[in-house]
């Protein structure tokens, strides 16, 4: 084969497999994968954790008192 | 209780906080000797007749310094935190992790000791001779496996997309060191490349502008995909685009290099590539950007009270900025006029100390008290400063060789009526002072600051730990057993 046509040819193949990638990516099929990955790293802070559970373990302690 | 253990792993912060506390210190460092050879242009007598810290052996270190060093330990210590964290599993191996970081360590006391006394292979930034070359080819391969060793034991199954643009970054300077740092040793301190003519100068510049593209740009995004919305505490603007915007600026970002070789040795037809490749390269550069800056849509009172999210969010308009400009300077016909002048180095201190040393830094201030287990920073009002400080000496720095670069660019091309030179370059040389003398006051507002945040990072880490510690120190003595 020419070298242009290669070169052309290769060229196509490029911008089809980038709307490929534009298609996944705003595909309705994605959009809740998507959401959850974007909100993924909000839930992990280690202070929250550590309050939330000091707070269930202050809880539980207070209940055990009474009892 | 056990819900809490459960839910965290024994991630690795020890490695974490080396590398943010050197990269912290590299910071100041690398910035003060650029401080020392901005001084050395106003008042030449600054290297005291010693070859040691003379110019031409202090720039390479400043560079080596400010990106490798400081750079690297910010995109070492932030990608380490961000993989563990959005894997939700500990590092693949703490040892090898370990000797990350006294490997670099090692490499860059090396650079700090070779370079000034001449030892060069003269390639741009990539200046170190070969046996220090090899060492950084087998630390990155470690750093590789680390990474890449992590996000395989990862526990969730979505790889979030910073961990996409770290991994990029990874995986391109790999090739682009090794590739480019090939040559023939002929001592211990002295090697030839193995590219020669053009070429060798097409392959450097390959490796320059990737350099930028994938240390300087994908590693810096990954930062920015996980702090800023981190900070925000707000889920990125839209997941989607940066799905687009990293592809994109991959497939992109790798043709941009001959633009640093126009009217030169090179093809015409590889110098026109190169053009229209780096003005495309605006459009995936201005996606990031947006997708950064519109995660605070809706929350735009929180710069108001938070610094570190103005470092954040100024870093992205820096990074809009430096994005826009670079694209116009590939034009060749701008070029003409820009290349080899202060334009030059103007643009690239945008993209350094605007966009990557402002998003290092904001990253670094939210990442360091975590990391320690303090609540916060020692001082929210010294990191205000600190804020104020890196902005007017960019500003400063900018502006000052945007005129001396536009002026030098316009006198060397004045034509006398019979063709001759309008100015000697000596005449020149004289005209940049005064714009010399300002970016040396824009260093020194950048250095100041990096005193100061050293001196907040000093005393948060010392200040007695919040009762909200323990969680993540018990990690730590778990990561270190």
């Amino acid at each position: 084969m020419d070298y242009g046509t290669y070169r052309g040819i290769y060229t196509i193949i490029m911008l089809l497999v980038f709307a490929g990638i534009i298609w996944w990516a705003y595909s309705k099929h994605s959009k809740k994968k998507f959401d959850d990955a974007a909100h993924s790293i909000l839930d992990d802070d280690d202070i929250k954790d550590k309050k939330t559970s000091e707070k269930a373990k202050q809880a539980q302690q207070d209940l055990e008192d009474k009892t | 209780m056990s819900a809490t253990s459960s839910i965290t792993p024994n991630y690795n912060f020890d490695i974490v906080k080396k590398f943010a506390v050197m990269a912290v210190v590299w910071g100041l460092i690398g910035m003060s000797a650029g401080v020392l050879i901005a001084a050395q242009l106003v008042w030449p007598e600054l290297n005291f007749d010693t070859p040691w810290i003379t110019y031409s052996r202090i720039r390479p270190l400043h560079t080596n310094a400010v990106i490798f060093a400081f750079g690297g330990c910010a995109l070492f210590a932030t990608s380490y935190w961000v993989v563990q964290r959005t894997c939700k599993t500990a590092l693949f191996s703490n040892r090898l992790a370990n000797f990350t970081f006294w490997g670099w360590q090692a490499i860059i006391v090396l650079a700090v000791l070779s370079l000034p006394l001449g030892l060069t292979s003269s390639k741009e930034y990539a200046e170190l001779e070969w046996p220090i070359d090899i060492l950084i080819a087998i630390v990155w391969i470690a750093y590789a496996i680390v990474f890449f060793g992590t996000i395989v034991k990862r526990t969730v199954s979505h790889i979030y997309v910073a961990n996409w643009f770290y991994g990029a970054f990874i995986i391109t300077i790999a090739v682009l060191h090794i590739g480019n740092s090939m040559a023939i040793p002929v001592s211990l301190t002295k090697s030839y490349s193995i590219y020669s003519g053009a070429v060798d100068a097409m392959m450097q510049w390959w490796y320059g502008h990737n350099a930028v593209g994938f240390f300087l740009t994908a590693g810096f995004l990954g930062m920015m995909y996980y702090f800023v919305p981190k900070q925000a505490e707000r889920p990125v603007y839209s997941y989607r685009l940066s799905v687009v915007h990293f592809w994109a600026l991959c497939a992109l970002y790798i043709w941009a290099g001959p633009h640093h070789l126009h009217y030169t040795a090179l093809p015409d037809w590889t110098q026109s590539l190169g053009m229209v490749m780096s003005v495309v390269l605006f459009v995936p550069s201005w996606g990031g950007m947006i997708n950064g800056i519109m995660t605070l849509s809706g929350a735009w009172h929180k710069l108001r009270t938070d610094p570190i999210l103005r470092f954040m969010i100024v870093s992205l308009s820096f990074y809009g900025m430096s994005t826009f400009e670079g694209p116009m300077m590939a034009i060749k016909s701008v070029n003409a006029l820009s290349h080899y002048t202060d334009w030059t180095v103007g643009h690239v201190h945008s993209g350094a100390l605007g966009w990557v040393a402002m998003i290092s830094i904001g990253s670094l201030y939210h990442l360091i008290p975590k990391a320690f287990g303090r609540e916060r920073m020692y001082s929210i009002k010294l990191i205000n400063i600190h804020f104020w400080l890196a902005t007017l000496g960019v500003v400063l720095y900018i502006v000052a060789l945007w005129i001396s670069g536009v002026m030098q660019g316009m006198m060397w091309r004045q034509i006398n009526a019979d063709g001759t030179l309008t100015y000697s370059f000596v005449e020149v040389v004289a005209a940049t002072y005064p714009f010399h003398f300002i970016r040396w006051v824009g260093g020194v507002c950048v250095v100041a600051g990096m005193v100061i945040m050293l001196y907040n990072v000093i005393k948060t880490i010392r200040s007695d730990k919040t009762a909200d510690e323990g969680l993540s120190s018990a990690n730590l003595s778990q990561a270190n057993a």
